[in-house]
């Protein structure tokens, strides 16, 4: 049996910019429901067992989005969409959404750029350890060594530390010049710069370092030590977790079957936040990553903007805050030295075990599929897809439907009813 | 948030704080490999929200579920390992 449900508004993604877009188009009148994968609304920002946890801001701004009236489907994800038209597999069976309009607040992955040892249990991602101590993880006493890039580097170093990790190392792969630029950079959002000082403090005892890298990570069953180097120099560490991403890539797979335009591995967005689809809007990191405070003001606009409503009033706002963008994508940039640390032996797609030796870089992402299975398991290329481009240059391929893994049955039901 | 519920994780009964997600359940309980890779690898998770697929656990005798996007209930069964394709 399937669901059928008809809204004003359909907005795909509970982070920042999906909250706000559902919130200012249910505050306006609309009917507006939500689809997000988790179990909570938040997003991976506003993560979260116990909200007493969260800043006041994400209380408060969870707490208008219950209020507003929107609809909220947890453990619901999109498999499949046409404009006007979401098919959706919740827990509870499957559900076709037709909406006038859709908003698109997909949010971003982290980058993983494959080096030796990286598929070792108890190496993640940096977003990833966060995300895991936020549902549970006890870090307590543990060595923890967190590697890559960008502003999520220190927050989540604070995390762990205040978890009672020891946090042996915090490597940023940028060089120092290029953090002190971003910093400088941030004259603007004095409140960031306090954020950034508070981090550091509460990293405490943590060796902070710029311009260094992981270059291996060994252990038999588990990570149990990794090598970090700047190039000249090499730095062993032995710990129990790895945290290492190089920076975030906005989540367009569903924008992309759309066929909504990318531009600069980004959903393209006007002023008003449309895409180049009718009906279809886009917010936050799936448009570009810029943090939070954009990601806000840009939902708010697209949820106001898809229902009709003027937004001339956010546009200067969004754009200062847009500002972000172009500084995070500038500062932290992945360094040469960081593509080329996978050898022949390295594990590049995780899902179909090929490793990079079995990779002609004279191909294109779509011989690597025919001639390997490369990017054709259960992430359907979301992870090796984007750390190939950067590599070997190979555009990342499109994700077909379903776009996340659903039962036959679900998938039947909702093809069925698909008239 | 100080609820404590029983889970089995390959058939040992453990006890964890409600709220708790199914991965970091098995990486407190010391189980780090959640699964064998195509060529028999172990894995665990990586992106700890969903995207990777590489914390595929069976939960209840439901195979190929993301061990970080579930949340531990009461009673619950999760076997480690390689699940039938």
């Amino acid at each position: 049996m399937t669901d059928r449900r008809e809204v004003g508004l359909a907005v795909v993604g509970a982070g920042p910019a999906g909250l706000a877009a559902a919130t200012a188009a249910a505050e306006a009148g609309a009917a507006v429901v939500v689809v997000d994968q988790a179990s909570h609304a938040g997003g991976q920002i506003w993560r979260h067992r116990d909200r007493n946890a969260l800043p006041e801001a994400a209380r408060a701004r969870l707490a208008r989005f219950e209020a507003s009236g929107a609809e909220h489907l947890s453990g619901a994800a999109v498999v499949d969409a046409a404009p006007g038209r979401l098919s959706v597999v919740t827990d509870r069976g499957p559900l076709l959404i037709d909406a006038h309009a859709i908003v698109l607040a997909t949010g971003a992955r982290e980058l993983f750029l494959p080096f030796p040892g990286w598929t070792l249990p108890n190496v993640l991602g940096v977003g990833g350890l966060q995300a895991l101590i936020k549902s549970g993880l006890n870090v307590a006493g543990k060595r923890v060594v967190i590697a890559g890039s960008g502003p999520l580097l220190l927050p989540v170093a604070a995390t762990a530390a205040g978890h009672g990790a020891e946090v042996v190392a915090v490597c940023e792969q940028a060089p120092l010049a290029r953090v002190a630029a971003f910093a400088a950079g941030l004259w603007r959002a004095p409140a960031k710069l306090a954020d950034a000082a508070r981090y550091r403090r509460a990293a405490r005892g943590a060796r902070f370092r710029t311009g260094w890298w992981i270059a291996r990570a060994e252990g038999s069953a588990a990570v149990e030590r990794v090598t970090l180097t700047d190039g000249r120099r090499e730095w062993r560490v032995p710990c129990d977790l790895v945290a290492a991403a190089a920076g975030l890539v906005p989540n367009v797979e569903l924008g992309a079957a759309l066929g909504c335009r990318i531009a600069d591995g980004a959903l393209a967005v006007d002023r008003d936040q449309r895409t180049s689809v009718p009906a279809v809007f886009a917010a936050g990191e799936c448009t570009g990553v810029g943090g939070e405070d954009l990601a806000i003001l840009e939902g708010e606009m697209a949820g106001l903007a898809a229902i009709g409503r003027p937004v001339g009033a956010l546009h200067a706002a969004r754009d200062r805050a847009g500002a972000m963008v172009a500084l995070i994508a500038r500062a932290f940039a992945p360094r040469a030295e960081l593509l080329r640390r996978a050898d022949a032996d390295t594990v590049v797609c995780r899902c179909e075990d090929v490793r990079m030796g079995q990779l002609d870089p004279a191909w294109g992402a779509r011989q690597a599929k025919l001639a390997t299975r490369a990017g054709m398991g259960a992430c359907q290329g979301r992870v090796c897809g984007a750390a190939l481009e950067r590599m070997v240059g190979w555009p990342a391929g499109t994700v077909r439907p379903p776009l996340s893994p659903a039962r036959v049955s679900d998938l039947a039901a909702l093809s069925g009813n698909g008239g | 948030m100080s609820d404590r519920i029983e889970i089995a994780i390959d058939g040992r009964v453990c006890t964890v704080a409600a709220g708790t997600s199914v991965a970091a359940a098995l990486l407190d309980a010391g189980q780090p490999a959640f699964r064998a890779s195509v060529q028999g690898e172990p894995r665990g998770p990586l992106c700890g929200m969903g995207i990777c697929f590489e914390c595929r656990v069976t939960i209840n005798g439901v195979p190929h579920r993301r061990a970080c996007m579930v949340t531990c209930e009461h009673g619950m069964s999760i076997a480690t390992g390689a699940a039938p394709a």
